[in-house]
């Protein structure tokens, strides 16, 4: 295939349009409101070294209740785990609706042979994962192997079986948009269910360009297909304000279908009490503090 | 070596007066007609009219074509056809035609001061105008290639954005040569004009006719593209309202100080926002050269840029 | 064909920008010699709400004796004080005045959309940062101004009338006001009768900047007080902003006599969108161009020009961004499209429109809302099918309407986009550099903004060629306009 004809971005332009979208003011009921669907749309993430069977057991607690005191508040979307975790991740949500994901593919780095990433995938979904985030060769792409990055990306594909593909482009290696850009055309046309910024080892991440810039392919390709992709900005995002301004962005670049975590995700770990603190504060009216909120 | 036109009295056809006949010559000498300089090209003026051109002390010295409104049309088109292309030669270019220019007028010197004594001047003063015409052609020919450094900006705008401004000739001129100095005259007005890249069609002063004409000559064996400089002799008072309030004329200069011509011009002028320059000026002096009247008939254009800047910190580690 | 649904379930609530910090006063005075006097006649004339219809304050009309009293104030000031004043302390005023405008800069923005309609989002982040900005940047010429003219010791031209529009009120002040101070003139300006709030209120500020009296004058008035501006005889420089017709009027009034003018007039720009240009930062471009501040800008990309094998992706992108544009309430922080400055111009372009539809250009306009208030609303609109002989193709409508033209090659487009009798501004749209260049060398206008549109900047010299007026405001080539070099 042909990879050379994505669409060029101006990056000062893109950066504008960016800017303007984070203008939005949301306030009040609209705030509420987005506050819960943003919650509703994390990935729960661990990805450590450190991590055990003990500390994703713990997270899919507040995967699940992510805050007792307030009534009505949704579970988020996903656990995002190590291939190692998905068992245990999986055990701890049974009967929920929280989703298991897993990263793969020699995650973060990538660095590995195909044999080794399908093997990593498969066994993911062997242990239950409903979704996978692989990771492209970043310096495969940057020698102009397209083709190579394609391929990859549609056999790990294969190897998902019915599970949901991430494809992770590692916007912060990728160093400018039109390469962003290019990876994120790719990245679709190979399969991918959803394409996502960064693993979250490797800054900048989810900066509100990099989103854009992807937003702006996944609509593209639903102008020319007819078809949905979705869109997993992760690394960064932090904060409720962080968050709602994704959900501006979402909404005026792909409208109301992309506006549920079936085609929008956030991939985060501090992100869900920080959205809590900010429910708590429209709840009682006052600035709430981190010491009535659980830490998981 | 300098050509003279050598004359004598031939009042049957009525176009010539006796000059410097030298008693050696033994044959007839050869009249020369002064016709206008439209495009590149010495065209007799359409309308067939003509006016007794006579020197300071009423000597008749030659029967100049009265220009008419469609020589003036004319005129116009052919500018307007020249200019961008002129505009568009490399300033290095522009500047040695100017030069080019110089050269032959330095090489016709003898014809131009035997022509602006005849009109009336004393031979210094003659010389001393022709001379001070090549340097003024020498002068803008340096001037071609740097008003566009002086005068150009770059500007530190507060976003990322390239920001320059540049100089862009306003594109046709016309122009009413001064009503003193035949040939210095015209060549202040001219040269600078040209120098940044417009196309002019000057109206030679009705009494100092002339010399505008020879210069005309001058001109086409300087590799001045056609078109590019226009000459046309005839009446002021006749032809200043089209000069005015052509619609394709895009700046207009005056010379001189009648207030009422002024007042005239300026109304016409506002038809299509013609930028008037009004010139009252000592031709002979250093103020009546500067690239402040290059500048005169240049647009500042601004023309922004994005840049863009690095998005990543250059990777990371893991 | 897909299309997006933007008509979500989660909406924005209302989040309007809070007026209760704003003190306005019933009625507003003439600014002469550093005082509100009352107008010798004691006319006054309503400021309205353009987004209400409801008036805010009662604004002074000046008559003829009121302008001879701001012009011989002016006089007096540019002969006693401010023509022997050293350009370092002439420029510490002028720093003065940027400062205090940036400490009150949410106040003016405020007003400035309550007078104006425009959104506070443009008024806060453009409108009012920007005027700062221009008296920042010219009072440090003040002191330097042999630098900007080699060889030449400028001299200041003494008293400065200015006339400015209703589109940018305090902006237009400040890029008015700004140079000539820097440059030793004083000052009689009006501000325009639908807008003259802002002005009014940096009238206190030149107070409180202790500006010596006389310097700055400002008198409010509708056309008849800008005549006897641009006609009062000892007036040496006219800087006149507005349309075309009017710059011709004072043009005419001013033919003989040693008045020196500089002119902005009208525009109507062509936004050229070429094939291999980055398309999405395009739409966002010619949204930008023709859709800021209402479309009330001179400079305005109101023709567009795309090339024909991106033609459909182009429109489709646009209409799909249109239906994203909130039109609405001035002070709410999220509208886009404020309200139309008066009835009188919502009217001319509705006129414009109703002709787009009657010379058979196939009309499209977003579905927002419009806001349920007696105020002056049109929504975004765009005419495709039109042709270069259409009326809203060859005149300027001064309002959020977009004329779309397609074009095969760049000699073709080159040549549309310079058949006009207007040379403002130009926008020009492709990756390829030398493309850019060639264009922009051909384009016959002040301004080309390749890859981005309406950007404005104290330091980038703005103007015009042909009938969009001459002389160039902003930058070092906006001091020559009140010098004698």
């Amino acid at each position: 295939m042909n990879f050379h004809s994505s669409p060029i971005i101006d990056q000062v332009g893109l950066e504008e349009r960016a800017a303007r979208l984070m203008k939005r003011s949301i306030k009040k009921s609209s705030k509420e409101t987005a506050l819960k669907l943003a919650l509703n749309m994390i990935d729960l993430t661990t990805l450590e070294g450190q991590d055990t069977d003990g500390k994703v057991r713990q997270m899919c607690y507040k995967a699940m209740h992510p805050h007792d005191d307030l009534p009505d508040l949704p579970t988020v979307a996903a656990v995002c785990v190590y291939p190692t975790f998905v068992k245990t991740a999986k055990q701890a949500l049974k009967g929920s609706k929280v989703k298991v994901a897993s990263v793969a593919t020699a995650f973060p780095a990538g660095q590995s042979t195909l044999d080794v990433k399908i093997s990593d995938t498969r066994f993911a979904v062997s242990e239950g994962a409903d979704e996978v985030d692989m990771v492209i060769s970043r310096g495969r792409f940057l020698k102009g192997e397209y083709n190579y990055v394609f391929d990859e990306i549609a056999a790990v594909k294969e190897a998902c079986g019915k599970a949901r593909l991430k494809v992770i482009l590692e916007t912060g290696e990728l160093s400018t948009l039109d390469n962003v850009r290019k990876a994120s055309d790719i990245a679709i046309l190979a399969g991918a269910d959803f394409i996502k910024t960064s693993t979250g080892k490797i800054k900048p991440a989810a900066t509100p360009a990099f989103t854009l810039c992807m937003l702006e392919a996944c609509r593209d390709h639903y102008y020319k297909t007819g078809q949905m992709v979705g869109m997993k900005p992760a690394g960064g995002i932090r904060t409720a304000k962080d968050a709602i301004r994704n959900l501006v962005m979402v909404r005026e670049t792909l409208g109301e279908a992309w506006l549920s975590n079936e085609w929008f995700r956030f991939g985060a770990s501090s992100l869900a009490n920080n959205i809590i603190l900010q429910l708590e504060k429209i709840r009682t009216g006052n600035y709430h503090s981190m010491d009535y909120i659980s830490i998981d | 070596m300098a050509k003279k036109n050598t004359k004598i009295k031939a009042s049957s056809n009525g176009s010539h007066n006796q000059n410097g006949t030298s008693h050696q010559d033994i044959s007839l000498s050869v009249q020369k007609t002064y016709k206008l300089y439209i495009g590149g090209k010495f065209p007799r003026t359409e309308s067939g009219r003509y006016y007794k051109l006579k020197n300071s002390k009423g000597k008749f010295v030659a029967n100049m074509c009265r220009g008419s409104r469609k020589d003036f049309r004319m005129a116009v088109v052919a500018a307007r056809k020249a200019q961008s292309s002129w505009a568009g030669r490399t300033a290095y270019n522009r500047s040695q035609i100017l030069y080019r220019i110089a050269e032959m007028l330095e090489g016709r010197k003898e014809q131009f001061i035997t022509e602006l004594v005849e009109l009336g001047s004393t031979t210094t003063a003659a010389k001393k105008e022709v001379q001070l015409s090549i340097d003024r052609l020498v002068y803008y020919a340096g001037w071609a290639d740097k008003y566009q450094q002086i005068f150009s900006s770059v500007n530190p705008v507060a976003s990322s954005h390239f920001n320059f401004s540049i100089l862009e000739p306003m594109g046709v001129v016309s122009a009413f040569a001064p009503e003193e100095l035949g040939l210095l005259g015209l060549v202040s007005i001219i040269a600078p004009a040209i120098c940044g890249g417009n196309s002019i069609i000057i109206l030679a002063d009705e009494k100092l006719a002339t010399p505008a004409i020879s210069f005309a000559e001058v001109i086409h064996t300087s590799d001045v593209p056609g078109g590019v400089i226009n000459i046309l002799t005839g009446l002021r008072s006749e032809l200043k309202g089209h000069f005015s309030s052509h619609m394709d004329v895009n700046a207009i200069v005056y010379t001189g100080d009648d207030k009422q011509d002024i007042i005239d011009i300026e109304h016409n002028a506002v038809k299509n926002l013609k930028r008037v320059r009004v010139y009252d000026l000592d031709w002979y002096s250093e103020a009546a050269q500067s690239p402040y009247m290059i500048m005169d008939l240049q647009e500042t254009k601004t023309t922004w840029h994005p840049i863009a800047h690095d998005m990543t910190g250059g990777g990371g580690a893991y | 064909m897909s299309s997006i649904n933007f008509n979500t379930t989660w909406q924005y609530a209302p989040a309007p920008e809070s007026t209760d910090h704003i003190a306005l006063k019933e009625q507003y005075e003439l600014f002469i010699n550093n005082k509100f006097i009352k107008p010798k006649e004691g006319k006054y004339f309503e400021t309205l709400n353009p987004s209400t219809g409801k008036k805010i304050a009662s604004i002074a009309e000046a008559g003829e004796a009121d302008v001879d009293a701001a012009v011989k104030a002016a006089r007096n000031a540019y002969n006693k004080v401010w023509s022997k004043m050293s350009g370092k302390d002439r420029g510490k005023y002028i720093y003065r005045i940027a400062r205090l405008l940036q400490e009150r800069a949410r106040e003016f923005a405020v007003i400035e959309s309550m007078d104006g309609g425009k959104p506070i989002r443009e008024s806060r982040d453009i409108d009012i940062p920007l005027a700062a900005a221009h008296f920042f940047y010219y009072a440090g010429w003040a002191d330097k101004l042999e630098y900007a003219f080699p060889n030449r010791q400028p001299k200041s031209m003494g008293v400065a009338g200015q006339v400015i529009p209703w589109n940018f009120p305090l902006l237009m002040a400040a890029w008015k006001i700004a140079p000539a101070l820097a440059t030793g003139n004083t000052i009689v300006i009006k501000p325009a009768e639908t807008t003259p709030l802002t002005a009014l209120k940096l009238a206190e500020l030149i107070q409180e900047a202790d500006l010596p009296p006389g310097v700055v004058n400002i008198v409010t008035g509708a056309g008849q007080t800008g005549a006897a501006i641009v006609n009062h005889p000892d007036i040496d420089k006219i800087a006149f902003t507005g349309s075309t017709g009017v710059g011709k009027i004072i043009q005419n009034a001013i033919a003989g006599t040693r008045k020196k003018a500089t002119l902005e007039l009208g525009g109507k720009a062509a936004n050229i969108i070429l094939e291999d240009a980055a398309i999405d930062q395009a739409v966002e471009g010619i949204i930008n161009g023709i859709y800021f501040n209402q479309g009330h800008v001179c400079c305005a990309g109101s023709r567009l020009f795309v090339q024909e094998g991106v033609y459909d992706e182009v429109i489709r992108k646009l209409k799909a961004r249109m239906e994203t544009l909130i039109v609405g309430d001035p002070l709410d922080k999220n509208t886009d499209i404020g309200a139309i400055n008066s009835k009188s111009q919502l009217g001319t372009i509705e006129r414009y429109i109703q002709s787009g539809i009657d010379e058979g250009a196939e009309m499209y306009q977003s579905s927002c809302e419009l806001p349920k208030t007696k105020g002056y609303w049109c929504r975004p609109t765009l005419f495709t099918n039109t042709s270069q002989s259409h009326k809203i193709v060859k005149e300027e409508i001064f309002g959020p309407v977009l004329a779309v033209q397609s074009f095969r090659t760049v000699e073709e487009v080159i040549q549309k986009a310079n058949n006009t009798p207007y040379g403002l501004s130009a926008g020009v749209w492709t990756d390829k550099g030398s493309k850019i260049f060639r264009l922009t060398n051909k384009l016959r206008a002040g301004v080309i903004w390749a890859n981005t549109y309406n950007k404005f900047d104290p330091t980038a010299p703005f103007g015009g060629f042909k009938e969009s007026g001459f002389g160039r405001e902003g930058g070092l080539h906006g001091l020559a306009a009140y010098l004698k070099i």
